[in-house]
């Protein structure tokens, strides 16, 4: 197909002209933060950052620290990836962190075994004859819960035409009550050892990456992708072309609750307990990975592919500053000051964009 | 039993207290091509989106192809066989042509309802084919649309009827953002049309056009139609004489 030309004045196409995909930018952004830690610890604390420097174990790289930023990564990334679709679409999901609570609580009280050490689970939430169930129980209710949540945020928004800021702030305060509700405050704990295998050691990882490339295949190879991409450049097209905006945005919310209901499951299976208070703050962490990766919060633009580049870069800066030994309290603030920073930068390279 | 391709009888629409269009009888017959023509905010646009299933008209009724229809959106309207070039041009910035081309009704490799597979492929050569078809110059098919010129969108938007077979083209101002060679070459596709036997409305502000192209003349002022002009029986002073109200047609005397 390169190089022909047709028609009168020809119509080209040189696949030199295609413009470069922005991921390569995020890509970049990555080498050049790692760079600039390894610099910085060379210089402040004497140490690589990257590159392993104890004698006791023969390996190149500091294997241990990037397992630990990509473990760290893995369970927001799960909630990124539904989060990078809803702003695709030119939506925002503010309640997912509090999906994660409720249904970390409710999943967890499906997963309890009903003998600790020859007692009764001190932590029991249900009776013994809803104990030590199969793993796929805590599961599927676990599923149920993030789709209801995620479901009822799509309806509000298609139907009511709430802005999905209010819509999911909404659920974001209404589920994390529900979450302190279930049991009194409680911590639920004790799960089946077939519920703890699915958040042991690097299984996060793995489920990350399999959502993750499950989903740049859906967001770029079939009609869902395709219409989120539409509606989110241009919602009025989209409708004129005869989409079905509203059915569509629904099941773009719902995808993203059950995404974040995925990632309670993975966590709370990880830490073997599940608390009223899990997930605080993961939406900001999950929408600061897409707007990092390059997602526009205006709509239309972005990809999975950058969302899991901005996950590692969200990951390495918060690993970096442990490593430089800095206050925690820096880094929270350092996280505001990206979030903020990836929205100008965006905008930055639209007015440039509309100019040129 | 209907001589007519289209036929519109009293179609009316009110946006609250403003009558953007009041009883429009308006008739197309096979082949025929048309030109509205009337100052900004006639209501020409506004016929067309009640023609469309964009709006719902208020009152009246449309039948096509001999059938009554009452389009519950744009996508019935299509699929009963009207592609239409919106003033507006209905185009997603963010995607690359041959998907703003197919916007939806995307070409499938296999079903899974609202996950069913695209066929890239497939939609890329169509779209080089009827992109061949309008003769329109496009740097890169792949390209979001978003850094194109109004031209060059204005084309891919027009590209988008000629992808798809019809039974009516409506083309609402296809030419006003276009360079001399561009408009050229949509006056040629419009041509085509004509020999192929379809049916055309076309919206315009450019005499010089409607006149080397359309039939008839049918002229929109303050919402309603003040003239029904067949093109050997007229000129441009006549019809901007229609246009400004220094003249009405007889038929439609008493109406505005
Ligand atoms: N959604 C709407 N709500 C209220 N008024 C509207 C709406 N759409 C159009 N109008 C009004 O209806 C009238 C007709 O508008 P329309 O767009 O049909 O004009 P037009 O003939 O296409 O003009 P132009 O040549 O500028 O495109 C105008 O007065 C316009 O302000
Ligand atoms: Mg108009």
């Amino acid at each position: 197909m390169a190089n022909t030309s047709h028609g009168i004045g020809g119509l080209t196409f040189d696949p030199k002209k295609r413009t470069r995909p922005p991921e390569l930018n995020v890509l970049a952004a990555l080498v050049l933060i790692i760079v600039a830690f390894e610099v910085l610890g060379q210089l402040v604390i004497g140490d690589s950052f990257l590159f392993n420097t104890r004698d006791n174990v023969d390996t190149l790289f500091n294997e241990q620290r990037l397992q630990i930023i990509i473990l760290q990564v893995a369970i927001v990334g799960i909630i990124a990836l539904g989060v990078t679709q809803v702003i695709i679409t030119g939506g925002i999901d503010l309640s997912s962190g509090s999906i994660v609570g409720v249904t970390a609580m409710v999943t967890m009280s499906f997963a309890q075994v009903a003998v600790v050490n020859g007692n009764p689970n001190p932590k029991a939430i249900f009776g013994a004859e809803w104990m030590d169930l199969p793993v796929i129980v805590p599961l599927l209710v676990g599923l149920a819960c993030g789709l209801f949540a995620g479901m009822v945020n799509g309806l509000l928004i298609a139907y009511t035409k709430i802005p999905p800021f209010i819509a999911t702030l909404g659920m974001m305060v209404a589920a994390r009550g529900a979450a302190k509700w279930w049991s009194k405050g409680n911590p639920i704990s004790f799960p089946t050892d077939s519920y703890a295998a699915i958040g042991k050691g690097m299984m996060p990882v793995a489920i990350f990456v399999v959502l993750a490339v499950l989903f740049h295949l859906i967001m770029t190879q079939t009609k869902y992708g395709k219409h989120c991409y539409a509606i989110g450049s241009n919602e009025a097209a989209a409708r004129m072309s005869g989409i079905n905006v509203a059915g569509h945005k629904v099941l773009v919310y719902t995808i993203a609750g059950a995404l974040a209901a995925l990632a309670a499951i993975v966590l709370s299976s990880k830490n073997l307990t599940a608390q009223a208070g899990m997930g605080v703050m993961y939406e900001l962490d999950a929408i600061a990975m897409a707007v990092i990766g390059g997602v526009s919060l205006q709509g239309g633009r972005g990809s999975i592919i950058g969302t899991c580049l901005g996950a590692l870069i969200f990951g390495v800066i918060i690993s970096g500053f442990t490593f430089l030994k800095l206050d925690a309290y820096y880094q929270e603030m350092v996280k505001g000051v990206i979030i903020v920073g990836a929205v100008v930068l965006d905008q930055w390279r639209q007015t440039k964009k509309g100019r040129g | 039993m209907s001589e007519f391709i289209l036929e519109t009888r009293g179609l009316t629409k009110h946006y609250g207290g403003v009558h953007a269009l009041t009883g429009a009888n308006f008739a197309l017959a096979p082949g025929e091509h048309v030109a509205i023509m009337g100052d900004n905010g006639a209501g020409k646009s506004t016929f067309v989106r009640q023609l469309t299933g964009v709006e719902k008209p208020t009152s009246g009724q449309i039948i096509f192809d001999g059938v009554e229809h009452t389009f519950q959106s744009p996508i019935e309207a299509r699929e009963a066989g009207i592609e239409t070039v919106f003033q507006t041009l209905a185009l997603a910035d963010d995607l690359d042509v041959p998907s703003n081309l197919f916007l939806g009704r995307e070409k499938i490799r296999f079903n899974l309802g609202p996950f069913s597979i695209l066929d890239k492929k497939a939609m890329r050569e169509a779209t080089l084919a009827a992109l061949v078809k309008t003769g329109v110059k496009i740097p890169n098919l792949m390209n979001t649309i978003r850094n194109m010129s109004g031209g060059q969108r204005q084309c891919v938007a027009i590209a988008r009827t000629a992808a798809f077979k019809s039974k009516l083209v409506i083309m609402d101002e296809p030419t006003a953002a276009l360079g001399v060679q561009e408009t050229a070459q949509v006056e040629n596709i419009i041509r085509t049309l004509k020999g192929a036997g379809e049916p055309l409305i076309l919206i315009s502000h450019n005499m010089r056009q409607v006149f080397d192209l359309v039939d008839r003349i049918v002229v929109f002022r303050r919402g309603r139609m003040v003239a029904n002009l067949r093109k050997e029986e007229t000129d441009g002073q006549d019809v901007v004489a229609y246009i400004t109200g220094a003249k009405t047609g007889i038929e439609y005397e008493g109406a505005a």
